[in-house]
């Protein structure tokens, strides 16, 4: 049975804050790149697509996929080109459904 | 609007090397870029580099810090986190930064946005847990972070230099499966002699191929019928060789098989560009100097034509010359001086490179998905949905763009672009030139409305 | 190869048009353009759409209503035949305002039309509340709207598709790729492409947007066509936020929000720029300042196909009898009319609707 997650630090670095994400709580390293530390923090899938739903996450770390979109303060925004800061709400972005009537 | 000499788009070794030069020439310099610190993807948060990363990472990496401390010089302005999303009039340039659009005018600009990983559809390959091999490399030079169980999947050293890095790291991959063939082997041997000027590049593969022997790490080569199992994210990777069907289970899959030039920008602004069939990509037009058909746009690095990181910094340099000469800053004698040594300097340095390409083709299966294969990510648009556009008379990408979506979504046709022209080629059997590619359109990346609306004249000026 | 009729564009106007000659049992060759030809059937803006048009020719807002009648069906054997939906949705549509003063006026000119349509043009009101009602997304701003009920939307791009889907099936000939350099006429009339190829037929509709700036005077009309660029926006997918389209902004059925669209005279030229950009944006957060927070994906420009007076050409040449001009910047609106009453015309049948007003008598020899 494994029990490591996929993503391992090897030279942890830096003070833990706490964030949120969908609902969890979770301790990362400050200014750590988002979708690093989520990774190491075991998340996955990142989001589900709008078009059928599959999971998605990191793919290119680099800012180009758009496949690691997190929703924050209510805007789809890629993990990778974003640093972990104090108080972060994350939650996974929003599919489909209907806001109103 | 603030107006410098020269705006250069990119932070990596052609930037940054593009920026010193000009900015030693006495040009006002000012660079965007969307990390928050130079080096861009090869050099990676080089400048933070502790001695545990430096050690894993190597020699090679850690000369980047020469680069990224060159940007410490008094004409040079350094935008971090600036994400450009358009170009206009091949002057200005317009991006955002911490949530504020501004525009910037330049009296020439250099795009030295560096490659991108060729895209490589496999089924399974939008499964969680599937990244590129560059990612991988990405996360380690970041943040310190190694992917456990992983397998590498695909063609070229930087699967040998990743897998050294992981071995390096105390984690090393499972395993790695290799799609180039003793017959690319074969046909690359005729580039040798050429390569040998390139001698210090092949020294290092093979030195890289030995470190992986003494570690122990498996190679499977000729893989073929690639595919990635799982659910709700990646469990394994299947593949072929012989007539041996292999499955290795992992958490991990890391692909790569080559990397071509990122000409989104370049597009953007219509510069034309040419199939290059030996590196299997397009490539945009630009003379020596990296000078384009928009004459105050000029291109230096991978993203006029793949190279590595010490051509991108020479052929930066090149370009920062030819530019200070532009706005007489210096003389033809002095530019062509000082640029003599870097052109040769620069054949050197591309010498290893047919070889390379020749060796270390593309993954076929990847580059003729079967049907069902997903070839748009975005959009999830399969190989067979671009073959069906195909037979109701989509003869380019902008007309299945227009009938299933491909290159519609967030990414724009970054990860799908080459697919799509590659698929529609061979099945109208049509040259990539005539099947051209998807027309790139503002905003280079996405952009929200309300960044876009706080740049709005119209109502100050009526 | 020989057809009854070569039909040159094919884009919504040339599709829908060979479709409906099809469906008469025509024989029909489409002639299309390439991947880099200006086409405004993929940059469209998808209204399907009654309201503001026809307010100095009421025949103009007949001829639209009439095709936003005959849509429903149209869309319906379409979706039979193809199995593709093409997103039609025709609950109403919106003319946005931000002050009393432009939607009184407005509302006074409606009311002129409304009259001389003899009561047939079903608008209301909103004042901020009642569409609020509607609308929950809309801003403050938003002084009230004029609903016309028999507006509505579709996905133009599924609707090419399936068009160009159908023609096939049908057994129309659709050959891409070419650039038509000569249309003369004998027995028959030859189309001759640049790449040598050559079509002949017993009539000749020419809908080749833009492209019949050059091919119209080639062919006895006038066709005094001009190019308009229209910028437009569309945001990644997002949970349903607007209910009806207006001509500000529409939620197409993918999520995205599209948002339209600059009008500028700036002849060939389809670039985006950074200045119509941000206009179009700020318009569309003062109507739903949620879109505030949306990030913007895609923007194009596209060049409406327009006549001096804004309304459609059709038009017999004069000099060559059998070849026909159909041009209109309103072709999503006005396929279901292409597909269903413009045969008829075309064929001379005792049912062709009248389309006198649309000929281009009316345009000055210039």
């Amino acid at each position: 049975m494994k029990t490591a997650l996929p993503f391992r630090e090897i030279d942890p670095v830096g003070n833990k804050v706490s964030i949120t994400f969908g609902g969890i709580d979770l301790m990362l390293p400050l200014g750590e790149n988002l979708a690093g530390a989520l990774l190491v923090a075991g998340v996955m899938p990142f989001r589900n697509t709008p078009v059928s739903g599959a999971p998605r996450g990191p793919f290119c770390m680099m800012g180009a996929c758009y496949d690691c979109l997190v929703q924050i303060d209510g805007m789809n925004v890629q993990a990778c080109m974003l640093q972990v800061s104090e108080g972060m709400e994350i939650t996974m972005p929003v599919v489909g459904g209907t806001a109103d009537a | 609007m603030r107006k410098v000499d020269l705006i250069v788009i990119g932070a990596g070794p052609a930037g940054m090397s593009a920026a010193r030069r000009a900015a030693q020439q006495g040009l006002d310099v000012l660079i965007l870029d969307e990390q928050p610190a130079a080096g861009g993807q090869i050099y990676r948060n080089v400048g933070q580099a502790n001695a545990k990363r430096s050690e894993i990472l190597g020699k090679d990496f850690i000369h980047g810090q020469t680069l990224t401390k060159g940007l410490d010089h008094a004409n040079i302005r350094h935008l971090k986190g600036a994400v450009v999303w358009q170009i206009e009039e091949g002057t200005r340039v317009s991006y955002t930064q911490n949530g504020i659009g501004a525009i910037v005018e330049g009296q020439r600009i250099l795009l030295a946005t560096g490659a991108l990983e060729r895209p490589m559809p496999v089924p399974g390959w939008t499964l969680p847990g599937v990244m590129t091999a560059g990612a991988a490399q990405i996360l380690l030079k970041q943040s310190g972070i190694a992917c456990q169980n992983a397998v590498l999947v695909g063609s070229g050293p930087l699967l040998y230099l990743i897998a050294t890095q992981m071995v390096r790291a105390g984690v090393p991959p499972l395993a790695i499966v290799e799609t180039q063939t003793k017959a690319d082997l074969a046909k690359s041997m005729r580039h040798l002699v050429g390569a040998l000027r390139g001698w210090s590049y092949l020294l290092k593969g093979l030195h890289m191929l030995w470190e992986l022997r003494r570690a122990g790490i498996v190679r499977h080569v000729a893989a073929t019928d690639v595919a990635i199992e799982g659910d709700q994210r990646a469990q394994a990777v299947v593949f072929i060789t012989g007539k041996t069907a292999h499955r290795i289970e992992c958490d991990t899959v890391l692909m790569h098989h080559g990397v071509v030039p990122n000409t989104q920008a370049a597009r953007s602004i219509d510069i034309p560009h040419q199939w290059d069939a030996a590196q299997s990509c397009f490539v945009p037009d630009c003379d020596a100097a990296g000078r384009t058909a928009v004459s105050t746009v000029f291109i230096a690095g991978d993203g006029a034509g793949i190279g590595g990181a010490k051509a991108a910094a020479l052929m930066g340099e090149i370009a920062a010359l030819e530019i200070a000469h532009d706005l007489e800053r210096l003389t033809k004698t002095d530019r062509d001086a000082a640029t003599q040594d870097l052109h040769k300097l620069l054949a050197t340095e591309r010498s290893a490179r047919p070889f390379i390409d020749a060796a270390y083709p593309p993954y076929a299966g990847a580059i003729a998905p079967a049907d069902e294969t997903i070839i748009c990510r975005c959009e999830e648009v399969t190989a067979g949905d671009i073959r069906r556009f195909a037979g109701l008379g989509c003869l380019g990408p902008n007309q299945t763009k227009a009938f299933g979506r491909p290159g519609m979504g967030p990414c724009q046709g970054r990860y799908c672009g080459l697919s799509v022209s590659q698929i529609l080629s061979a099945t109208n059997d049509m040259s990539l030139d005539d099947t051209g590619y998807y027309r790139i359109r503002p905003p280079l990346k996405p952009v929200t409305l309300g960044e876009l609306a706080s740049m709005d004249v119209s109502a100050s000026e009526g | 190869m020989t057809s009854d009729y070569a039909i040159i564009g094919g884009g919504i106007v040339g599709l829908s048009t060979a479709w409906g000659l099809l469906k008469r049992g025509l024989r029909v060759t489409v002639l299309d353009g390439d991947d880099g030809s200006f086409r405004a059937s993929r940059g469209n803006f998808g209204l399907v759409w009654v309201q503001s048009k026809g307010m100095k020719q009421p025949r103009y807002a007949q001829w639209s209503q009439d095709s936003a009648a005959a849509w429903a069906a149209f869309s319906a054997e379409l979706n039979d035949a193809t199995g593709r939906d093409v997103g039609l949705e025709q609950k109403g549509g919106y003319d946005l305002h931000f002050s009393e003063e432009s939607l009184e006026a407005t509302v006074a000119k409606y009311e002129v039309l409304k009259e001389t349509l003899g009561g047939n043009y079903p608008f209301e009101v909103l004042g901020h509340n009642a569409l609020r009602r509607e609308e929950p997304a809309i801003g403050p701003k938003v002084v009230g709207a004029i609903l016309h009920h028999q507006d509505g939307h579709a996905n133009p791009l599924k609707l090419l598709q399936a068009l160009a889907d159908d023609v096939r099936r049908l057994g129309g000939v659709i050959m891409n790729g070419m650039h038509v350099t000569a249309v003369d006429k004998s027995d028959l009339f030859r189309i001759t492409c640049a790449d040598k190829t050559e079509v002949r037929a017993r009539k000749v509709v020419l809908s080749a947007g833009l492209g019949a700036m050059t091919l119209g005077p080639m062919m006895g009309f006038k066709a005094p066509i001009r190019p308009q660029r229209g910028q437009v926006l569309i945001t990644e997918k997002l949970p349903k936020l607007i209910n009806r389209p207006s001509l500000i902004a529409r939620q197409v059925d993918e999520g995205g929000i599209q948002i339209g669209a600059t009008n500028e005279e700036v002849g060939l030229d389809d670039t985006v720029t950074q200045r119509g950009l941000s206009g179009l944006a700020a318009e569309a957060i003062a109507a739903f300042p949620a879109l505030a927070k949306a990030q913007l994906v895609r923007s194009w420009g596209a060049l409406r196909i327009l006549s001096p007076d804004g309304l459609p050409i059709y038009q017999e040449s004069p000099d060559m009898p059998g070849a026909y001009l159909v041009t209109c910047h309103s072709g999503i609106t006005l396929a279901a009319a292409h597909a269903r009453f413009l045969p008829d015309w075309l064929e001379g049948a005792d049912t062709a609707p009248n389309l006198e007003v649309f000929s281009e008598n009316r345009f000055a020899i210039s």
